[in-house]
């Protein structure tokens, strides 16, 4: 996600950077680059000219162009800006920050949400999504199908809601209301979605369910009869949140159909999709500009759990390839249990990791995402990440020598001999050479972390530095050898917040 | 020719909003003022409006300002001539039909795909009713065995269109279903058979992988099967649709593109940039939400629906 637009302030940046001065001429210049990159990005033409405006008079206005490290000035410039636009609103230190989102807890219940937006936008998976938030808050809920017209929705949300139910992590319940034999009946008289609506309202006063979620069909912002439809519902149940689903892929079209959502209904949130496709996001950008109405949730996968809560701040870092080491221990600590991260520490102290723990550290490394998106959140790596080949298939090639291996092997890399370093390479179909190299990048690693399970944090990662290219993220992944320091740093990093814990 | 002119209409009407956005503005933007820089930075600002991408925007710019310098083109007017031409000559005399099998080697197979919520089963419907009123024989293949209730969704098309279904269990394997479908459309003697795929996006591996796998069950299954895979794009979408396209080329060899839900706002000027840098061609476009919402998708007729001023007549 956002991988490329990063790449044009990172250009842009880089440009600055370098110069010793600054002028007039070659902020202009730089900005050029930006305004390329949030073109491409699909921000609303309007609101990039707006953009670009408002970071060049900002840093003329300033020190920038005295100041020793005009790179650094512009980034900070560019960031708060960038918060600002999605939705951040400065504090008392000046730092731009939003309140996290919030689900209303009414007395007696039930909180009513609505959920609407264009076909397509992934309204029905997100009513799915936030179920499971609620659920892990321990708050019942209760998902209304007021989708009458595609085929078959009403059963969708019936299987989404039973299986939250079941699969997603909370002690509370997922209730389903449904109408089914209503959608005859739909398109010939008039209410009959509202009708479906008051009817669920009922029955979720009648369960005492804390949040009702509404789940309405897919339309167009230019029909006016199914807006119409949405105002009934509106007038009908008042709904204390009213969410528009918009697709994270839309184009220069998410502002006009945003702003015509929220002109009938006052939208209170918008709720982005599809996040973890690698669109390079500008309807973030624009959407909230545009509607004044914040964003609140994104969904960034099919699991239940894909849906991250929004943070200006945050999102502007990962924009310009500050990374976003909260978010990222936040993914680490979801996928890794706090025994096995103890227990694994435990191994590496005493340099006894075998290839086994290995390849289970490396499978939960890619549970949490493509390897790139991954170390993508680490801060500075953004940029660095540039061009730079990571491609996840080597992985596969280093779990696949690692599968050719017994067992014997796998326990202790040492008694790896040359014949049965061949016999691997045959098994795997990698060369010799690459399997020699995982063998001896694997000891080095086993080495390290007994030496460092000693030495204080600087310590360590100045042990690290000082390995250079011997380690690299993973063995077997020459290409990675200059970002020597990232593995190691990013598992002690959830290891030890774990231990905080 | 009612005939023509009747679906030229309802091309029309259906890109009503895009005419009215992206070509009035168009219009309004060009015709009667001299040009001048100012006009060309204006013109940038609507086809970029309209989604059809940097790219390809300033390459139509590049051209016009080159008219621009060397005299030839002096008037908003002129310019809306260069543009048209220059769209037309992107959309040559491609074959913009569908591919179907050779003569006694059917059944043709389509293979339909494309991100979440693209529009697939929707599109899928509209082939379905084109195919049997055009009197071929259809069976549809859910294979999408990953989204709730989707396997119903389209066994309630398939019923309503009065065509055949093959359907795996939710949760079993696509490529299964897909293998299943095309044996029993060939025991049957079937003409056409769509196979409906899981919504993806084109950054999951596994899946893409998936769909590779599919696409190769199909051939093994059927010779030179599938001979048709739709991709099937929002027109909604913005320039993510270049990557769309690219990868989903990769995983399984796009032949064509479905153009769906042309009916909004939304300015399909995303086509004009996947076939300036793809070369891929549209073939269909969805303008409504009944299965008979669907064109074939006219070059000609969608530029001039686009641009023309005097043929509008509804």
């Amino acid at each position: 996600m956002f991988g490329r637009l990063s790449d044009g302030f990172g250009k842009a940046l880089r440009k600055l950077s370098g110069k010793g001065t600054l002028s007039e001429a070659n902020i202009r210049e730089a900005m050029d680059d930006v305004r390329t990159a949030l073109l491409e990005a699909d921000v609303q033409f309007d609101l990039v000219n707006e953009f670009c405006e408002q970071v060049t008079q900002d840093a003329l206005g300033t020190e920038v162009l005295k100041s020793l490290e005009p790179g650094e000035q512009m980034i900070g410039i560019v960031h708060r800006r960038l918060v600002e636009f999605l939705g951040g609103e400065p504090d008392e230190q000046g730092r731009a920050t939003a309140p996290p989102p919030e689900i209303m807890a009414l007395s007696p219940g039930p909180t009513i949400v609505m959920m609407c937006g264009l076909q397509g936008s992934g309204k029905t998976t997100t009513c799915g999504k936030l179920a499971a938030y609620l659920k892990k808050r321990g708050r019942s809920v209760m998902l209304a199908a007021a989708d009458l017209q595609r085929p078959a929705a009403v059963e969708q949300l019936e299987i989404v809601a039973r299986r939250v139910n079941d699969e997603a992590p909370g002690g509370s319940q997922v209730h389903f209301y449904g109408e089914p034999d209503k959608c005859d009946e739909y398109g010939k008289a008039v209410g009959v979605a509202v009708q479906v609506c008051r009817n669920a309202l009922n029955a979720a006063r009648k369960q005492g369910v804390d949040v009702l979620i509404l789940d309405t069909a897919g339309r167009l912002h230019v029909n006016d009869d199914l807006m119409g439809e949405l105002q009934q519902v509106n007038r009908a149940l008042t709904p204390q949140h009213i969410f528009l689903i918009v697709d994270a892929m839309t184009g220069q079209d998410a502002v006009t159909s945003a702003k015509a959502f929220h002109e009938r209904l006052e939208v209170d949130g918008v709720i982005l999709t599809k996040f973890d496709s690698d669109t390079r996001g500008g309807a973030a950008i624009s959407v909230k500009k545009v509607t004044g109405a914040p964003i609140k949730f994104i969904g960034v996968g099919e699991k239940w759990d894909a849906l991250e809560e929004f943070h200006p701040e945050r999102m502007a870092g990962r924009i310009l390839g500050m990374g976003d080491v909260v978010s990222l221990v936040e993914k680490a600590s979801e996928e890794v249990s706090e025994e096995e991260a103890l227990a694994l520490e435990a191994k590496m102290a005493k340099g006894e990791m075998t290839m086994e723990d290995f390849v289970k550290q490396l499978r939960t490394l890619r549970r949490m995402g493509p390897l790139k998106q991954v170390l993508g959140l680490l801060p500075g790596l953004g940029s660095a990440l540039e061009g730079a080949q990571i491609d996840d298939k080597q992985l596969d090639h280093v779990e696949a020598m690692i599968g050719s291996m017994t067992k014997a092997e796998r326990r202790s890399p040492g008694i790896i001999t040359m014949s049965r370093r061949k016999r691997i390479a045959r098994g795997s179909g990698r060369s010799l050479d690459e399997v020699g190299k995982l063998v001896k990048q694997f000891e080095t690693i086993n080495k390290l972390t007994k030496t460092m399970a000693g030495m204080s944090a600087k310590q360590k990662v100045a042990a690290v530095k000082e390995m250079g290219g011997a380690g690299g993220v993973v063995p077997g992944m020459p290409m990675m050898r200059s970002k020597g320091s990232t593995k190691s740093t990013s598992g002690r990093g959830f290891k030890s917040r774990k231990k905080r814990r | 020719m009612g005939l023509v002119s009747g679906a030229l209409g309802k091309l029309r009407s259906g890109l009503s909003r895009t005419r009215k956005v992206f070509a009035g503005k168009l219009r309004s933007v060009l015709m009667g003022r001299a040009l001048d820089e100012g006009l060309i930075r204006e013109l940038e600002a609507t086809l970029i409006g309209s989604d059809v991408g940097v790219q390809t925007t300033t390459r139509l710019i590049a051209r016009v300002r080159e008219g621009h310098k060397d005299g030839t083109l002096t008037r908003g007017d002129d310019v809306i001539e260069v543009l048209r031409a220059e769209l037309k000559s992107l959309w040559p005399e491609a074959d913009r039909s569908l591919n179907m099998a050779p003569d006694g080697a059917g059944p043709t197979v389509i293979l339909v795909t494309g991100v979440n919520g693209a529009g697939k089963t929707t599109s899928i419907a509209k082939l379905c009713k084109m195919l049997t009123d055009d009197g071929h024989r259809v069976l549809v293949g859910a294979c999408d065995t990953f989204r709730a209730g989707a396997v119903r969704q389209l066994e309630i098309w398939a019923e309503r269109l009065g065509v055949e279904i093959v359907k795996g269990q939710e949760g079993g394997d696509p490529a299964a279903v897909a293998f299943d479908a095309c044996a029993a459309a060939k025991s049957r003697g079937v003409d056409v058979v769509i196979l409906d795929t899981a919504g993806r996006l084109h950054t999951q591996d596994p899946l893409m992988r998936q769909l590779e796998k599919i696409y190769k069950v199909v051939g093994k299954q059927i010779e030179g099967g599938p001979h048709e895979v739709l991709l099937v794009l929002d027109a909604t979408s913005g320039q993510n649709a270049l990557r769309q396209a690219e990868q989903f080329t990769a995983a399984a060899r796009v032949t064509g593109i479905f153009l769906a839900k042309l009916d909004g706002t939304a300015k399909g000027g995303v086509v004009v940039a996947i076939r300036d840098q793809l070369g891929l061609p549209v073939k269909f476009i969805g303008v409504g939400e009944t299965p008979d919402d669907v064109q074939p998708f006219d070059p000609a007729a969608f530029i001039d629906a686009l641009f023309d001023v005097s043929v509008e007549s509804d």
